[in-house]
């Protein structure tokens, strides 16, 4: 059987051009940006949040931590705007699982465009979520003394290493995302993952002081690279200590070969558990 | 005129682990017609739209949509229909307008086209004054009208409705459904799911009963009500003191006669429109005056209590269909 003629003239039907993945998703990001232009509180998270935890670090810990080789709101800044990328898988993850919750998931599969749309639009959007709010700490910590110190190309390869780091970790909030029922258990379990993943590392304080165990186990975490990547792009303070972990002797390298990675690992998982939630 | 199936079901199962939500669904509805999926929380009818509007995937068994196969041409069919009601809905921080372009971008619709529709849209459903107001502000009336619109904007010739007046007040839900006879009358055909009996009679020209996913019944309203029994003849007399000669003058004719003293009532099985003009005859011709004489046919209710041993409203199934865990 062919297409039905209808009872409505065929002439009353607007013409349908589904859009293609790119203007679907584009679509998709300007509703997202929509909903923070309507409630700039959802930029709390990564602005004002982001600017207490820059001067609460700085100005409370910060005298009693000593680093090597710079004053410590110069070791902080990088570290701090890592923890920010990092968040953005929560973020990502929340929006998610609020749209499927609230059917919006549904309303877009029901409309002919690319299913992958909605992933797309929600990972694009959450890039620019983090972003604004990496923005505002580099402001921060203009005003406070913290400078890129190293060229051009070196700096804009380090925000080009965050924007990557973040895109890996999208996929980790899209697993989630499509794996829980409800935002409350998305926010509960993504701060407890991103909390001990962005402390026990280098971002804070510098690993030296931490038991051997620990110690290790933070030169390991890919935080710590990405962070050490950024300090030294930036002229942020020495090169890790000749007995840090092989991974902080080359940074850069492996904050890129870690972003791999996880893309590798999670965006199957975060893909298959999409489809699986959207067929059911 | 045309017969041609705008919507058909084919045999269609969806097992959610060992839960049959839906088990071996078959229906057809022809071209411009309204169909009602009727049945309990759990039955089996959001499944069904779901798979039907390309959302779920059936276990087994497929579906067209105007002429489509769901399985094989899922955006063909996705151009063919709106969807409304539980499983689809509208994003509560935009407002009313951005909605609809929202959609519109989505459908690709011209900018032209989707601002025009939106604008007749919003008018008849008397949305235009809400139009730039956040959709979170809606009563419960408005959100399924903007719903509705949304749906409505690629005017599409087959919606699906999801429960669409569940949680409405009575007013709005007979707003919601003028709404739905418009379309009707335009040449739309209508897939509804209600858990409403009222709403099934009202609105569908064939009801199709589910329950535990299965079909129990199907057919038009009034052949649903002659299988749940026959009709009776109900008389209220205006003195009470005739009770006893009308209820022998009823009993010559049908052999059960119920009576209600108080509201001065008899009630007397009857075969339909034939029995209650002979009874009408008698009464004329005995000089008792009566307030009221007609024929009452079983409600749905009492349809769906006939076909399943239990009311259509108490069956609360604890495996609820709305959202598939």
């Amino acid at each position: 059987m062919t297409a039905v003629q209808t009872a409505r003239a065929p002439a009353a039907r607007p013409p349908i051009s589904p859009p293609s993945l790119l203007r679907a998703s584009s679509t998709i990001v300007w509703r997202n940006l929509l909903h923070i232009r309507r409630m700039p509180e959802m930029l709390l998270d990564v602005t004002v949040q982001s600017v207490m935890f820059v001067l609460l670090f700085a100005y409370v810990f910060g005298g009693a931590i000593q680093v090597p080789g710079t004053n410590y709101k110069e070791f902080l800044l990088p570290g701090i705007m890592v923890q920010t990328m990092v968040f953005s898988s929560a973020i990502v993850a929340m929006g998610l699982t609020n749209d499927l919750q609230k059917g919006i998931v549904d309303r877009f599969k029901s409309l002919p465009v690319p299913r992958s749309a909605v992933l797309v639009g929600r990972s694009i959007s959450s890039l620019i979520h983090s972003s604004i709010g990496v923005a505002v700490m580099a402001l921060t910590g203009l005003l406070i003394g913290w400078r890129i110190r190293n060229g051009v190309a070196d700096g804009v390869l380090a925000f080009a290493l965050l924007l990557l780091f973040g895109f890996a970790l999208i996929w980790l909030g899209i697993w989630v995302g499509s794996l829980m029922r409800t935002v409350e258990a998305v926010q509960g379990f993504m701060f407890t993952v991103m909390f001990p993943l962005t402390f026990v590392a280098n971002t804070f304080a510098p690993p030296e002081s931490m038991p051997a165990w620990l110690r290790a186990i933070a030169e390991w975490n890919p935080v710590s690279a990405v962070t050490q990547a950024c300090r030294e792009l930036w002229g942020n303070g020495l090169p890790a200590a000749s007995d840090a972990a092989w991974p902080l002797q080359h940074p850069v390298l492996v904050s890129v070969a870690w972003s791999l990675a996880l893309t590798a690992v999670f965006a199957p998982l975060a893909v298959a558990a999409f489809r699986r939630r959207s067929r059911d | 005129m045309s017969t041609t199936a705008a919507v058909e079901a084919i045999d269609l199962v969806k097992h959610f682990g060992d839960t049959r939500a839906v088990d071996g669904v078959s229906f057809v509805v022809p071209e411009g017609s309204v169909l009602g999926l009727l049945g309990p929380n759990g039955a089996g009818k959001t499944t069904l739209v779901r798979m039907l509007t390309t959302l779920s995937v059936p276990t087994s068994g497929t579906g067209r949509v105007a002429g489509f196969d769901i399985l094989a041409q899922p955006t063909e069919v996705r151009r063919s229909m709106g969807l409304t009601g539980q499983a689809a809905t509208v994003d509560e921080i935009l407002t009313g307008r951005e909605n609809l372009t929202l959609i519109g971008r989505l459908y690709g619709l011209p900018k032209k086209y989707v601002r025009e529709t939106t604008e007749m849209l919003f008018e008849r459903f008397d949305l235009t004054d809400a139009g730039d107001r956040m959709a979170k502000t809606y009563s419960g009336g408005m959100r399924r009208r903007l719903d509705l619109a949304v749906s409505l904007l690629a005017a599409p010739p087959i919606l699906f409705l999801d429960e669409p007046t569940t949680g409405l007040d009575p007013h709005s839900r007979s707003g919601l459904w003028a709404v739905l006879r418009e379309l009707v009358q335009e040449g739309t055909t209508l897939v509804l799911t209600t858990q409403y009996l009222e709403e099934a009679d009202h609105l569908a020209d064939e009801i199709v009963v589910v329950d535990k996913g299965e079909v129990i019944a199907a057919g038009t309203p009034t052949q649903l009500k002659d299988q749940a029994g026959r009709a009776s003849v109900v008389v209220t007399l205006t003195r009470a003191a005739d009770l006893d000669r009308a209820a022998e003058l009823m009993r010559s004719h049908s052999s059960e006669v119920h009576i209600e003293v108080g509201s001065r009532r008899l009630t007397a099985q009857a075969g339909g429109l034939g029995d209650m003009t002979r009874i009408a005859a008698v009464f004329e011709t005995s000089g008792i005056e009566l307030d009221d004489l007609g024929l009452a046919r079983p409600s749905l209710d009492d349809v769906f209590l006939h076909l399943t041993g239990h009311r259509a409203e108490d069956a609360q199934d604890p495996t609820n269909e709305g959202v598939p865990q």
